[in-house]
């Protein structure tokens, strides 16, 4: 049980929907794990109730020592966990840099009367949030950081999502969920987007789960794969395995496709 | 009067062709309405200026007085602005907020002026009204939040802004209960009456110490929002308040700053409000309330620029539009006119500009 993040049969019914049905996920520490499945399959609910967006229906999720279920969300980033977005969802009408320290917010203290009454404790924190932002947008080496003036609307789609992931980055998470990062971008930008999931894990340390549907992504970077299809966990385990699976295969490209497989 | 429409017919061509119909109507009444401002105002102001009855200076001390009337304008109007960013009501309830301050401060002036401490150390005791004025407008918009609005944060737009007149009323009356039902005078305070002359014009000391005070106010509040970290979350939260809370912004609390911010001004607002006005009643913050409200949509609802901007020059049109447009056309009293200029002009910008001046998708928003 020393898995980082743990959920045991949780389960989420929307109407006469039930999106997701008693899955076991777990992440351990600097694991990749990628998510699959078609289309309506649970992956991204799965995602909102991690974060505290849905309560589930059933079922414990464990993190670092933490019960996350009755967490708000804010309260879940403060522990750890950050993610980002299917749909970019940035603060348009704010700086790419302000964008990057919103991300702090869970990591500072001083409150409303220290911005009134400019205390040095909350220059300092003002200060270590900037130069932490800076830091941030760096990593993704000359894409963010000459534009942290640019409104975040402003932005090229690609560089949209890497704010994203710079914002999440922000917050000093353990583990990041990344929900479709590759939606939308060229081969080389998903070249890059492989070495970066990469990056992250080795220099940052993070734990990442992904969903993504672009194979050639989830095959370059994750250590381990998980099948949903229809709220339920089909396939568990290394990417050839997972690949090879017949209820995967099913799933994906329906009972009659399953020999054009490779 | 526009020529009647003919009569409907239950075809479905002819409702087609009363569709097409109705489209350049409305621009052709929306031109002869611009064109008859436009004329009433042009004509009525050559009139005026014909007569000769007001010279340059009186122009400059209306202008002045415009100025002054609208910096307090302006500050109440960032109340409006503010939460309209953030929660997207109307808090009509905020000229409620604005009287509140101001009336229990007068209790406290009143017993400055008794014991001579207002004149004999004035300044400190200018300080003292104002901190009672802030604090009193702060808490009394903070229990708004909480207990009016919050509940319903959930709830379609309409309820919030229904609760909003409701609570208006409620604390107008609360005040009248508490404090009674008489205009009351606020006490002299000495060192602010008499004139200067600044650049060769000649103000009221209350007049030039409302519009810096008050512009002081306004660019504490832009760095604030700007550069600070509650600043960045009100942002943050008016634009997507989830995406806000996952970013470990406190939403909950970010919304009462927001509104504890918008009451601090206009508390602030109310003490200028009495150096310029002298009078107290609970009933003093429906018309500044409402006039705000409508600097804050001539300027852009939800931008603090435009609040600042769309004050002053509400205040301006206020005080120089009745004698310019109306004194030549030989309407009586003009001044009493005022609140026709203030909410004409409210109609004509939800006609023409509805998105005011300087516009809510621009600048920053809170």
């Amino acid at each position: 049980m020393n898995h980082l993040l743990e959920l045991e049969g949780v389960s989420k019914r929307f109407g006469g929907v039930q999106a997701v049905d008693s899955v076991d996920f777990w992440a351990d520490p600097g694991e990749i794990v990628g998510v699959i499945g078609p289309n309506g399959a649970g992956k991204t609910t799965l995602f909102n109730i991690v974060t505290g967006f849905y309560a589930p229906d059933a079922g414990k999720i464990h993190f670092d020592g933490h019960n996350l279920v009755g967490l708000k969300p804010n309260q879940i980033t403060r522990v750890g966990v950050s993610r980002t977005f299917q749909a970019v969802r940035l603060f348009g009408a704010m700086t790419v840099l302000e964008n990057a320290m919103v991300g702090q917010h869970t990591r500072t203290k001083a409150g409303v009367y220290g911005a009134l009454l400019n205390t040095p404790r909350t220059v300092r924190e003002e200060q270590k949030v900037h130069a932490s932002a800076i830091d941030s947008l760096a990593f993704f080496g000359d894409r963010l950081t000459p534009r942290i003036n640019s409104l975040a609307s402003e932005l090229a789609y690609a560089d949209r999502r890497r704010l994203e992931i710079a914002r999440a980055m922000a917050t000093e998470p353990q583990l990041l969920l990344l929900d479709e990062p590759a939606a939308g971008m060229n081969p080389s930008e998903k070249e890059g987007l492989i070495e970066l999931i990469g990056r992250l894990r080795d220099v940052k340390g993070y734990a990442i789960v992904l969903i993504e549907h672009d194979m050639p992504v989830i095959k370059g970077v994750s250590d381990r794969v998980v099948a949903l299809d229809y709220g339920k966990k089909i396939a568990d385990g290394t990417y050839d395995e997972v690949a090879a699976n017949q209820q995967v295969i099913e799933a994906y490209l329906g009972k009659a496709g399953s020999e054009e497989q490779e | 009067m526009t020529a009647p429409a003919p009569a409907p017919t239950p075809t479905e061509q002819s409702s087609r062709r009363l569709r097409f119909e109705r489209i350049p109507m409305r621009r052709i009444i929306l031109i002869v309405l611009s064109l008859s401002i436009i004329y009433g105002v042009v004509a009525g102001s050559t009139a005026t200026l014909r007569t000769g009855v007001f010279t340059a200076e009186d122009w400059q001390s209306l202008i002045i007085n415009g100025l002054a009337r609208g910096s307090v304008y302006a500050l109440i109007a960032i109340g409006y602005t503010l939460v309209y960013g953030i929660l997207f009501m109307i808090n009509f309830a905020h000229g409620e907020v604005f009287m509140s301050g101001v009336y229990t401060a007068y209790f406290v002036a009143v017993a400055f002026a008794g014991n001579g401490f207002l004149n004999s150390n004035p300044l400190i005791a200018i300080a003292i009204l104002l901190l009672v004025s802030m604090a009193v407008s702060v808490f009394v918009a903070v229990i708004l939040e909480r207990l009016a609005y919050r509940p319903l944060r959930g709830a379609p737009r309409l309820v919030p802004l229904i609760t909003a007149i409701g609570a208006s009323f409620f604390l107008q009356y609360t005040f009248r209960g508490l404090y009674g039902a008489n205009v009351r005078a606020y006490p002299n305070i000495e060192i602010l009456q008499g004139k200067w002359t600044i650049f060769g014009i000649q103000m009221l000391k209350t007049q030039a110490i409302v519009i810096v005070a008050a512009m002081l106010l306004w660019v504490l509040l832009y760095l604030f929002v700007a550069r600070t970290k509650t600043g960045r979350s009100m942002r943050a939260v008016g634009e997507d308040r989830e995406i806000a809370s996952l970013m470990g912004i406190n939403v909950d609390r970010t919304i009462v700053a927001t509104f504890a911010i918008g009451g601090a001004l206009a508390g602030a607002a109310g003490i200028l409000y009495v150096f310029l006005f002298n009078q107290v009643i609970f009933t003093m913050g429906f018309l500044p309330g409402i006039k705000a409200f409508t600097a804050a949509v001539l300027g852009g609802i939800g931008s603090i620029t435009g609040a600042a901007l769309g004050g002053l020059l509400l205040g301006i049109l206020e005080a120089v539009g009745p004698n310019l447009f109306l004194t030549g056309a030989n309407v009586p009293s003009p001044n009493q006119l005022q609140p026709v200029i203030a909410f004409g002009i409210l109609v004509l910008v939800l006609i023409f500009l509805p998105g005011g001046f300087v516009g809510a998708s621009e600048e920053k928003r809170a």
